[in-house]
């Protein structure tokens, strides 16, 4: 079941991971092999990145569903988590409210809305991170998948999904904060978010989820399962003709990606420290899909690499050359559509292949 | 008001005592005084004297332009200093500066200023000094107004400021103590012809009256909120088919390229934002070298905002999308791409501020009709849409190149083995959707702000258009269109606008699960391909 690019992504991931915490914990400051803490952060950002990736693959690259709106699941499940994150600062806030988030002093509220009741435990957190995004999934699937609407017709009503949502997160009244969001964490579990230890530990965590969620997703799509998902892709209706339930399979695919998502985002806002409405405009979901399409969409593997190249490429351009990352993001996803339709994976499957083909040529030619 | 009541009661004695010659030059010479109580009764004679400059003189005495000589002859300071004789308005060029000397005034005097000329208003040359003056009396529901009112309606011609005037004198009549009953259930039927919602608070403000007035007044009230709820729910309307027609506008040229080729343009709504700034170009040029013609601009911008954003249309088409035909998928990647790009690249030219674009006089202002409010950039919106999209339906129903368009919709192989060239078709009818957006972008430019995030506002509302309308049909999108504004905008004051936004949205949602093509749905062997 493990084939060697997986294996070799499993290794880089945890690897790299693990090499960077340790650096950043046992070098001394100052000390030429000393990984700084900001690189920890933005590391662990990148790993939350390629869960979203991930799922964005095991939909789009297998079962042909192209999502505009994963980046909603990820932010449901960062909503959740930032809601436990929030309940944990008690007394350290501006008011010092010991029940009441600050947000919800400033605009005068007197007691906590029903549905951040339970947030307090680390255990119900985690509960709604699975959750939240699972059941959004699995309602919104079941109608989706039920009638038949495919193609770009899905891909356009994800979008709205995420559009909705968008301005039902900027509404103050809805008790997320309103535009400003959730953010000012101060503890997770007891340890400082803001600690070189605690950063440390998360990225280390994400690295090894991720890890996980590839061999899940790998596992998926090699089992029986799996085939018939990629049959479902394929032709959708000659699946149907052969007795399988597509929708089945589709909705089971598409709850089991939103919930990848949704600990991606779990994971990434303790790292970077605040969540808001933003993550879930549009365009951070058709940011996801580049993502995977630059890494070679259907190769789980690409997916991961896709978010990190392009996730370091932004921070290196909105760094140096702010004003061009923008023509470099569309450059990107023109050139990648037009002449990298199985992207980087594509690339170096290509370049092994070669010489292959010739040496399989050259031994038929012998006899 | 009491100095009001003075006045009037003035104005009483007045009609009662006709024999009392020349009061007007006797109030005149009353105004050169210091004293100030002096001053306010003589403002209040001159008020009722019927002076014809009588308005004239209290104005200028109201700016602090009047002075007095010795002798207790008016003079009013024109521009430059310059003297005129209060009484005749003749020119005083003889009478030096230092001889006269300013009126002054104290707060009570400013307030019998005011209340003359209130009253002076009633009996102005001006008709709608008039109908003001009227629907001052109307508002204060002053029973003290009512001699004024009666000799103004026995001199009114102006059938509209009578009865304005008559709506007063029925408020102030159902306010004083001593009306009878008949006279009071006049006042109200009176009231109910008004049947607006000055009328209704005026009602709803009653009390202490005669049982039988109260009823007739709490029926009308009824009446006059049903009126006053049809007129909301007409404006509500007007609000919608405005929106509506926006939307159309963004869609129709969506309608086309998605619609009628099924290529999934995410650049759309940087088309509809070309437009908007070929505008920009187009008033800053006409400024700068013909600015005798600027009251036209738009009559410019429109065709070349079409032919601009058709010719990018036409090159996108060329270099980017031919490729990608037949992955829809791949085409919405590589415009979003696109789309970034051409955002980014209008950031840098322009600046990402919003860009001023003017709006010409015949365009703004309003006009009341019944209870509704119609904005003229609005009304010409509504009326652009119409003349785009019959033009658009013209277009392809009619001309050689919308047959040629509908052919390769509906067969490509047959029509290119008929001898169409099917590739130069494609990139003229993605010229068309492009130029149509770049039309929109005109229209948007007036009610909207121009910055190069103009298109992402409306890309994912047009989507939603066609989508609901249902795809290749362009009275799907109208109806799509028109729906989702009037839809929208009767939301809003139920649910606040953003929340009205969600609950379309997810509305939408739901009905693609029961119609997943939409309303009208493409029909026959094309629809799967």
């Amino acid at each position: 079941m493990l084939d060697r690019t997986t294996s070799i992504t499993l290794v880089l991931v945890l690897g790299i991971a693990m090499v960077l915490a340790a650096l950043n914990q046992m070098a001394p400051v100052g000390s030429p092999f000393h990984v700084p803490t900001y690189v920890i952060a933005l590391a662990g950002k990148y790993l939350s990145f390629a869960m979203l990736a991930l799922a964005v693959d095991l939909v789009w690259g297998f079962a042909g569903i192209l999502s505009l709106g994963h980046a909603a699941f990820f932010a449901l499940g960062g909503y959740a988590m930032g809601m436990y994150l929030m309940r944990q600062i008690g007394t350290r806030g501006v008011y010092g409210n010991p029940e009441l988030p600050d947000f919800m002093v400033f605009l005068g509220w007197k007691e906590l809305p029903w549905f951040w009741h339970g947030f307090e435990w680390f255990g119900f957190a985690m509960l709604m991170v699975v959750l939240v995004p699972g059941m959004l999934a699995l309602v919104f699937g079941w109608l989706a998948f039920r009638s038949r609407v495919t193609g770009v017709y899905l891909s356009i009503i994800t979008q709205a999904l995420t559009y909705a949502l968008l301005l039902a997160f900027f509404r103050n009244d809805m008790g997320f904060g309103g535009n400003n969001g959730l953010t000012d964490f101060k503890d997770i579990l007891g340890f400082s978010v803001q600690a070189d230890s605690t950063r440390s530990a998360l990225m280390v965590i994400s690295a090894l989820l991720l890890a996980a969620q590839l061999l899940l997703a790998r596992f998926v799509v090699t089992s029986r399962f799996g085939k018939v998902l990629i049959a479902v892709r394929d032709t959708e209706a000659r699946t149907r003709f052969l007795g399988y339930r597509p929708e089945s399979y589709k909705l089971v695919v598409w709850v089991l990606s939103a919930v990848m998502a949704g600990i991606g985002g779990a994971l990434y806002v303790p790292q970077v420290g605040i969540i808001n409405p933003s993550e879930f405009s549009p365009a951070n979901s058709i940011e996801a899909v580049i993502w995977v399409a630059v890494g070679g969409r259907g190769t789980l593997s690409g997916a991961i690499i896709g978010a990190v190249l392009v996730n370091f490429g932004k921070t290196w351009f909105t760094g140096a050359l702010p004003e061009l990352w923008l023509y470099a993001l569309g450059a990107m996803f023109i050139l990648v559509t037009l002449f990298l339709p199985k992207g980087v994976m594509g690339l170096f499957s290509a370049l092994k292949r070669k010489p292959k083909r010739e040496s399989a040529e050259a031994k038929e030619a012998l006899p | 008001m009491s100095r009001f009541r003075i006045v009037l009661f003035l104005i009483l004695t007045l009609l009662a005592a006709p024999t009392r010659a020349q009061p007007a030059n006797e109030a005149l010479a009353s105004l050169a005084t210091t004293n100030f109580n002096a001053l306010r009764q003589g403002i209040e004679t001159l008020a009722l004297s019927g002076h014809p400059r009588a308005m004239e003189i209290i104005v200028a005495l109201q700016s602090g332009k009047l002075y007095f000589r010795a002798d207790k002859t008016l003079f009013i300071k024109g521009d430059g200093d310059a003297l005129t004789e209060a009484a005749t308005g003749a020119p005083a060029p003889d009478v030096p500066a230092s001889a006269v000397r300013q009126v002054r005034l104290n707060n009570a005097v400013r307030g019998a200023i005011d209340a003359a000329l209130g009253s002076l208003r009633l009996f102005s040359a001006n008709p709608s000094e008039r109908l003001t003056a009227a629907e001052a009396v109307f508002r204060s529901r002053d029973p003290a107004a009512l001699p004024a009112l009666d000799r103004a309606l026995a001199k009114e011609a102006d059938s509209t400021v009578k009865t304005r005037m008559e709506q007063a004198r029925a408020a102030a009549l159902l306010f004083a103590p001593d009306t009878s009953e008949a006279d009071r259930l006049e006042a109200v039927s009176v009231l109910r012809l008004r049947g607006d919602i000055e009328a209704r608070s005026t009602l709803a403000a009653l009390s202490g009256q005669p049982p039988a007035v109260a009823e007739a007044a709490a029926v009308t009230i009824t009446a006059i909120d049903r009126v006053l709820q049809m007129w909301s729910i007409l404006q509500s309307v007007y609000y919608g088919l405005s929106l509506g027609s926006v939307l159309l506008l963004a869609a129709a040229g969506l309608a086309i390229t998605f619609g009628v080729m099924g290529v999934i343009n995410m650049a759309h709504g940087e088309m509809v934002m070309i437009g908007a700034y070929t505008t920009f170009c187009v008033q800053g040029a006409i400024k700068a070298w013909i600015p005798g013609f600027y009251w036209a601009n738009l009559l410019v911008a429109i065709p070349m905002a079409f032919l601009v954003a058709g010719m990018i249309g036409i090159a996108i088409e060329r270099s980017l999308i031919r490729w990608l035909y037949g992955r829809p998928l791949e085409t919405l990647l590589a415009t979003w791409g696109l789309s970034l790009m051409i955002q980014q690249a209008v950031r840098s030219i322009f600046g990402a501020n919003n860009r001023d674009v003017d709006t010409p006089g015949w365009m703004s202002g309003a006009t009341q009709l019944g209870g509704i409010t119609l904005t003229w950039n609005r009304m010409y919106i509504i009326l652009f849409a119409i003349i785009v999209l019959a033009g658009l339906m013209a277009a392809l129903r009619y001309t050689s190149l919308g047959l040629r368009m509908r052919a390769v919709t509906q067969n490509r192989r047959m029509a290119a083995a008929m001898g169409i060239r099917t590739p130069w078709i494609d990139a003229l009818t993605f010229g068309l959707g492009s130029g149509v957006a770049g039309m929109a972008g005109v229209a948007l430019s007036q009610i909207d702000n121009v910055s190069p995030n103009l298109g992402q506002g409306y890309i994912i509302d047009s989507f939603m258009v066609v989508v609901f309308g249902g795809v290749g049909n362009l009275w799907g999108t109208v109806v799509g269109a028109l729906t989702l504004g009037i839809f929208n905008k009767f939301l809003e004051p139920v649910a606040g606008a953003v929340l009205g936004k969600i609950v379309v949205l997810v509305l939408l949602i739901l009905f693609i699960q029961r119609r997943p093509r939409g309303m009208f749905p493409l029909k026959g062997r094309a629809v799967e391909a």
